[in-house]
């Protein structure tokens, strides 16, 4: 009875607010520098600043909500949020289960870091983070696929031992090789899979791609989104011409 | 929080730590703690009711409600904790929004259901996407704290089912023998003597709903083991704080706080154990009648 009093209270406040035009911006916040949860407890990174600049331009207010890569997508399409904004690559297969604005990251290579250069890849343990576009190419080449629920826990176990190299976004990679003093390094060619990085929209939400749209259009148009990779990413990322 | 933090990675020593250790990130980690206290607080008393409504359907002489007793106790203690908070809770939710877009939008002619996408009007989503934040928070708290009671309740209406059982058929027989209705039989004799009888798996119960919670990630609620993964994971330059993989020593702050929480809620069953036996027809009430004997 207590708790349907309780919900009851829920109810009655959330129904008194104004039916504003609220987005919200579904991401997981563990995945630097794309998005994070920053010191003081927000979400921070390359795709807080685009999408706060994209719903500026669309004429949205956006709030931001953190959920777990697993289950990013079932919670977009039950409603949840509206958008995913998670660096997510866009494929054929996430196309066939939601929509994807134009692509605002162009194509990037992913990249291996292991221990030491020059380990055999062909009879490796791989990590990579469950259901990345790099999970499903290992799982093709035929190493030693081990999956883990977050990307910081796929660079802790090649730090451990545990496996012997990764597979990740080079630009995630980058800036964790970069400071890990000589620990990691990058092995192998680059590995290019996945098309450009894109905004999830649930299939139904045909007029809210289309605003997102015309705001990456005008981002890419006027050189801003091009400066915005280029100070999360560094100078060496793909730009748009 | 203090001035001398503008500046973090000027920092170093005690003052580092200092700041280090009230981020607003950390304040969050603290308060999760409080979030899962207040979750396990009103989720056992709920779940014992809901042990106690299955446990008397079980044993009712009424066949249909008996069959509902049994089967909830049944079928909640055969489905995986996992697979019921990512099924359920959606399910639940949906159909919560389900109801209320009937009510509230009647001249709705869209599909609900198009394709995968669950499409509801924008007055029937619970909560509004235009509510702040918080009461996002707060009903993912409640849906949470009604699936671990549904879930705690099956395995404490099995707990309590057996409890009832255990009572001696003789204490049963004087009452009925004295005259006594089923209801005065059952609520003033068998429900006063079955508690002892059931607390220590009622006791296990408690215990495995204190380190459920991690359970809780799944609906979108932030508890403290989410936190001290997310604070210990390893931070680049990107974050005000880097540091290296510190996962070993949060979870090693957790280890603590559930061993604390094991040890007071030990000391307060042993205590409620030793009321309960009082005056009961069991070796332990018969041992502390002779303690007072002697």
């Amino acid at each position: 009875m207590k708790k349907l009093l309780l919900s009851a209270a829920v109810l009655a406040m959330s129904t008194s607010f104004a039916f504003a035009d609220t987005v919200r911006m579904g991401t997981e916040g563990a995945y630097p520098p794309y998005n994070f949860i920053n010191d003081a407890g927000e979400v921070d990174g390359f795709e807080r600043e685009l999408g706060d600049e994209l719903c500026k331009r669309a004429e949205l207010t956006c709030e931001w909500v953190t959920n777990e890569w697993d289950s990013i997508i079932p919670n977009l399409v039950s409603g949840n949020y509206d958008t995913i904004i998670a660096g997510m690559s866009v494929t054929d297969e996430r196309d066939e289960v939601i929509d994807f604005t134009q692509d605002y990251i162009p194509p990037s290579p992913s990249a291996i870091a292991a221990l030491s250069d020059g380990i055999n890849l062909g009879s490796a343990v791989i990590a990579a983070q469950t259901g990345t576009i790099q999970a499903a190419y290992i799982a093709e080449s035929g190493a030693t696929l081990v999956e883990f629920a977050t990307p910081d826990e796929t660079i802790a176990a090649v730090k451990n031992g545990e496996a012997d190299a990764v597979l990740a976004d080079k630009d995630f990679l980058a800036p964790i090789v970069a400071e890990s003093n000589g620990e990691l390094v990058f092995t192998g060619p680059d590995v290019s899979i996945g098309g450009g990085v894109g905004m999830g929209l649930r299939e139904s939400d045909g007029e809210l791609r289309a605003k997102f749209n015309t705001a990456i259009s005008s981002m890419k148009a006027d050189g801003t989104l091009n400066t915005m990779l280029k100070k999360w990413f560094g100078d060496e990322i793909a730009t748009y011409e | 929080m203090f001035s001398f933090c503008a500046e973090p990675k000027t920092l170093e020593g005690v003052t580092w730590l200092a700041c280090y250790l009230t981020t607003g990130k950390h304040i969050a980690f603290y308060g999760s703690f409080i979030t899962v206290m207040v979750l396990i607080a009103i989720t056992a008393p709920v779940a014992l009711l809901f042990g106690f409504g299955g446990a008397t359907a079980a044993r009712s002489t009424i066949a249909p409600l008996r069959w509902f007793g049994k089967g909830y106790t049944a079928i909640v203690r055969g489905i995986p904790d996992i697979a019921f908070f990512l099924f359920f809770v959606i399910a639940l939710d949906q159909a919560f929004e389900f109801l209320r877009h009937k009510v509230l939008c009647p001249e709705w002619t869209d599909p609900i259901r198009q394709g995968n996408d669950f499409v509801v009007c924008s007055a029937a989503k619970l909560p509004l996407s235009s509510s702040p934040q918080w009461v996002h928070e707060t009903y993912g708290f409640f849906l949470a704290v009604l699936t671990f009671a549904i879930v705690f309740g099956a395995f404490a209406a099995n707990v309590l089912y057996g409890g009832m059982r255990a009572v001696p058929r003789g204490q049963l027989e004087t009452a009925e023998a004295y005259g006594m209705s089923r209801r005065q039989t059952f609520w003033r004799i068998l429900v006063p003597q079955m508690w002892v009888y059931a607390l220590p798996g009622l006791s296990n119960l408690w215990m495995i709903l204190i380190k459920a919670t991690p359970l809780l990630f799944l609906l979108g609620v932030e508890d403290i083991v989410y936190w001290a993964r997310e604070l210990g994971g390893s931070k680049t330059q990107v974050f005000s704080y880097p540091h290296g993989d510190w996962r070993l020593y949060y979870f090693l702050g957790l280890l603590v706080f559930y061993l604390a929480l094991t040890k007071v809620s030990e000391v307060a069953l042993a205590k409620l154990m030793a009321r309960l036996t009082k005056g009961q027809a069991t070796m332990g009430g018969e041992a502390q009648r002779k303690a007072v004997a002697s």
